[in-house]
């Protein structure tokens, strides 16, 4: 091991994360000398960083991959493209919740800090090269979300929310940490290159590591939500602030993606047989609850909840496919996924109003004879949601389906094909009450510009990359390719 | 000069225009969107007429257009039609155009919505006709459900959002096991999405019977076949006439269609295997289902029932595996699209007058709508098969074809000749003639100009098909003989 040196060429390739850290370290002094209530500046200035950094990250592709910090650290295609998605998704989040956090004195610095510095635990995890800086980025984000849902103060359904989150978070981190620490008995080390060099050479410990794995892949599972391990999602989905809400629902899954990536497909590929039977029940599980459950749903937060649940499981189910095809695929799912949520909850903030939650999925009803365009994008999210053509969400399931039945699961693509007849029927019961029946009570539309502009272009993207997915294709199948 | 895109007109100018509908849609003044959706729905149609004067009586595909789509996974952008889809293609522009001449003064909300619906799905339809890719067949195939939901649910009877809902999940599954299909046939013809390759591509009886199966599930419910047809009354009853009239005279022959393209030649020996199968679920269409249409109190469901009988012919025709049959099943779909078409249409005319589709509340229409009455009588002779209308020639050649093949089935089928007329004719008598049954009927008002246009075309269509079927033939024919050369040889290695 060669001693430290901090030159300019070993710290560079996390010049992206030190950015985000410097200019979210700066804000937090920042905001304490602005007075506005509105916090103008602090909101602009927390957009700034996020578009600069997302600028320097987008700066790195085409550069070569490069392990750096000791073996702490990857900068590669794959993390730029994650981190650019992650990013773009938060600016979008706080975007769209501009007008909500305002009406409920929630547009704080500390909302924005601890958004920052969350964005920052997720760029964390996706350019993790160490189970110890994967574990770091997870911690980092997570506290943010914690502290983030707990926000609320005065929300009884919040704190509980908050509370809940809190302590089935750390158990799921418990786990994990517990499976490291096997995984390190069984190989010796932490890097991930390393470990994937000692199981693919045989000099592991065989069952221990199959030991830790367990419960490597329960924490992940805890941390992306699959059934049985989906317990804390409904209840923290409906109970943060919505604004929260989205901000746990759509950027973290890229970094849970990458999470997953990193840990199975480059750090365990030496024992992919194994985790691959446990990722298929998780993935038969998360189906079958996510979508049963969410039928009999009547709160759309908590009916998005279960959606997030199935939609985990087939990302799950590109990932069993265990080659880069099935990453590709998984990769498209997940960026395909950010974008729906952004629209579905957006679309929340958006008929929300000061004293109104519109959270309810009777408070669409009659939302075509009010507006004729917010229906059409809701309409366009829920037929994608849906898997149905011609939406962004048809090709990430086609992907992932062929990806799948290439692996031999002939089985495991009826039984997704079946459950997403179910998934259709719940996901038409929106569209169902916007168009055909008549509204309830009174529907407003946030007449901020932000917001708005935000979710149609989210909305058409979803439509556009239905019509054209190929450029996004190329890119995901580059990145995993470039990254393995 | 626009000879190599033609197809792609025709997909994509109905739904340009249907786009622009709602571009410019307002629901107060909807004259501007009514007149831009005809313009929409003519042009539509005109640049579908070369498709049909330019085409050779050969077995090729023409018109084709090649054009790369999502490379990776070799998907493209694949276009052409042959004997069987041209035609059908024509039928669905024609019918779009109609469908917007009939809305005009009985649609007064969401006009522009309901008119680019219409556009859209017109669009889409050709596209799923025109499609010579799987995966491009199934984006057409599958986004058609979205305006035909939205038609169904919005503008539909008193039971519309449960019938929107039923037809949605019913095509759904069905379509979501065909698609598990295209995927395997994807890794068997090593990474192509060619329909024509799959055509090509031998297989064991074992996969040939699954897929066979897998697209069974979704174009019988399509078409749609005794058991699954039950979504079918629902959606007709619950639909606007326009969606009654586009469901029964257009996306029931995708199904028909879907058999051809895909079950035979991709699963040759599989239709040989299951054609007993598929005759007898036929035959129970045409006897059973005639005999429910027989007791049915609603105009719109008797047709609907009737309209489940006639697609039984088509079936049945499809898979006794003669040249006669083949035949009679095309010129059937084209026929049925006609003449069902044209009772929806008339039983419009009348429930806009009235609001009432039951056969009870009229009764002596002939006193106050003497023209209309003579329209409607004339579809339901159609209806029912008489010589000289197109409902004739499909139901002749098709039971010609099955006394090639067992005396039986011709017996069975040919029980329709008396049913169909029972209940067709029954109808006609209770609602047309005897005397006025209510001051309501007494108060009629003929049918007017536009009316008259729709109908008149119809009547003109369903009697040169009757009379001189031989340019649909000539159309026809190559392509359906190939496939039967085809469907002979056997696949299984």
């Amino acid at each position: 091991m060669t001693t430290a040196t901090f030159t300019y060429a070993t710290i560079a390739p996390a010049l992206p994360e030190i950015v985000l850290l410097a200019l979210a370290a700066l804000l937090l002094v920042a905001d304490l000398y602005l007075k506005d209530p509105e916090r103008r500046a602090t909101f602009g200035l927390t957009q700034a960083s996020l578009g600069v950094t997302a600028i320097v990250t987008a700066l790195q592709v085409g550069l070569p991959s490069q392990v750096t910090l000791h073996g702490m650290y990857v900068s590669d295609m794959l993390g730029q493209v994650l981190k650019v998605a992650t990013l773009l998704t938060v600016m979008a989040t706080l975007g769209m919740s501009r007008t909500y956090l305002r009406l409920r004195g929630l547009l704080t610095g500390e909302f924005l800090t601890l958004a920052l510095f969350g964005t920052l635990g997720m760029m964390v995890m996706i350019s993790a090269h160490h189970f110890l800086t994967l574990y770091l980025g997870l911690e980092l984000m997570a506290l943010s979300q914690y502290a983030m849902v707990a926000l609320e103060r005065d929300s009884g359904r919040a704190t509980e929310a908050a509370m809940k989150y809190f302590v089935l978070g750390a158990l799921a981190s418990g786990l994990l940490l517990y499976g490291f620490s096997m995984i390190y008995g069984a190989t010796g080390s932490l890097d991930l290159a390393r470990v994937a060099f000692s199981l693919e050479h045989g000099t592991s410990r065989e069952l221990l590591g199959v030991f830790g794995l367990v419960f490597v892949v329960s924490g992940i599972a805890f941390k992306l939500g699959a059934a049985p391990f989906h317990m804390w999602i409904p209840d923290v989905y409906h109970g943060a602030a919505t604004p929260t809400t989205l901000y746990i629902g759509a950027a973290p899954k890229l970094a849970a993606f990458a999470f997953v990536i990193r840990l199975l497909a480059n750090g365990l590929q030496g024992m992919t047989s194994d985790w691959q039977q446990m990722l298929v029940a998780l993935a038969v599980a998360s189906l079958l609850v996510g979508n049963v459950i969410a039928i009999a749903q009547a709160n759309l937060k908590r009916m998005l909840a279960y959606s997030t649940i199935s939609h985990m499981g087939f990302l799950l189910l590109g990932i069993i496919a265990g080659d880069d095809t099935g990453y590709g695929a998984s990769l498209f799912y997940a960026i395909a996924y950010a974008l729906m949520t952004l629209v579905s909850f957006g679309m929340i903030l958006l008929l929300s109003r000061a004293g109104f939650e519109a959270e309810n999925i009777d408070d669409f009803r009659g939302l075509n004879q009010k507006s004729k365009w917010y229906a059409f994008m809701m309409l366009v999210t829920m037929f994608s949601l849906a898997g149905i053509p011609p939406t962004v969400g048809f090709f990430a399931k086609l992907a992932v389906l062929q990806a799948v039945l290439d692996a031999g699961y002939t089985w495991l693509v009826v039984f997704a094909v079946l459950l997403s007849v179910v998934g259709a029927f719940y996901y038409l019961r929106i569209v169902r009450l916007m168009y055909m029946e008549a509204p309830q009570g009174e529907i407003t539309v946030d007449p901020a510009p932000g917001p708005r502009w935000i979710l149609s272009a989210a909305g058409v993207a979803t439509l556009v990359l239905g019509i054209l997915p190929a450029p996004l294709f190329n890119l995901c199948v580059r990145a995993i390719s470039a990254s393995m | 000069m626009f000879q190599g895109y033609l197809l792609t007109l025709a997909i994509w100018v109905p739904i340009a225009f249907g786009i622009a509908v709602l571009a410019i849609g307002n629901d107060r003044a909807p004259a501007a969107a009514r007149w831009t959706a005809l313009a929409g729905s003519v042009a539509g149609f005109l640049v579908c007429l070369p498709l049909w004067s330019g085409f050779q009586p050969t077995a090729d595909m023409q018109f084709t257009e090649l054009g790369r789509w999502i490379p990776r996974f070799n998907v493209s952008y694949h276009l052409g039609v042959d004997g069987i889809s041209m035609p059908l293609i024509l039928l669905n522009s024609l019918m779009t155009v109609l469908v917007v001449i009939a809305h005009w003064e009985v649609v007064t909300d969401k006009v522009a919505q309901y008119l680019a619906a219409f556009l859209i799905m017109s669009g889409l339809i050709n596209g799923t006709f025109a499609a010579l890719d799987a995966i491009l067949f199934y984006v057409f195939f599958e986004a058609m459900l979205i305006p035909m939901f939205l038609i169904i649910g919005v503008w539909g009877g008193p039971n519309r959002v449960y019938a929107a809902v039923k037809f949605f999940l019913y095509t759904l599954l069905g379509s979501l096991l065909m698609l598990a299909s295209f995927i395997y046939l994807y890794y068997q013809t090593n990474g192509s999405f060619e329909i024509l390759d799959f055509h090509r591509l031998a297989l064991p009886m074992g996969p040939q019977v699954l897929i066979f199966l897998a697209m069974f599930m979704s174009f019988a419910v399509k078409v749609p076949m005794w058991p699954v047809h039950t979504w079918l009354p629902d959606a007709h009853v619950e639909a606007p006439t326009g969606g009654s009239v586009v469901l029964a005279a257009i996306t029931l022959k995708i199904g028909g269609y879907g058999f051809l393209r895909f079950n035979l030649p991709i699963a040759p020996d599989a239709s040989h295997l299951l054609a007993g199968f598929m005759i007898a679920l036929s035959l129970i269409a045409i006897v059973y289902i005639g005999l429910v249409a027989l007791v049915q109190g609603d105009m719109k469901k008797l047709i609907a029932y009737s309209s489940i009988a006639h697609m039984g012919f088509v079936t049945l025709g499809f898979f006794i595996f003669t040249a006669d049959g083949m035949l009679g099943g095309i010129v059937q779909m084209i026929s049925h699209g006609f003449i069902s078409a044209a009772l929806f249409l008339c039983v419009g005319v009348l429930y806009d007058r009235i609001h009432s589709r039951q056969i009870a509340d009229y009764g002596g229409v002939a006193n106050t709508m003497p023209v209309f009455a003579a329209f409607f009588v004339f579809f339901a002779m159609a209806n029912s098969g008489l010589p000289g209308t197109s409902g004739f020639i499909g139901e002749f050649l098709v039971i010609l074809g099955t006394m090639k093949v067992s005396f039986w089935y011709t017996f069975l089928a040919a029980t329709t000749l008396i049913t169909g007329a029972s209940y067709t004719l029954w109808m006609v008598k209770r609602v047309v003639y005897g005397e006025v049954g209510s001051p309501k009927v007494a108060a009629l008002k003929d049918v007017g100009a536009r009316e008259l246009t729709f109908l008149a075309i119809l009547a003109a269509a369903v009697l040169a098909l009757g009379l001189y079927p031989k340019p649909l033939a000539d159309v026809a024919n190559p392509t359906l003989h190939q496939l039967l050369r085809h469907v002979e040889q056997k696949k299984t290695d």
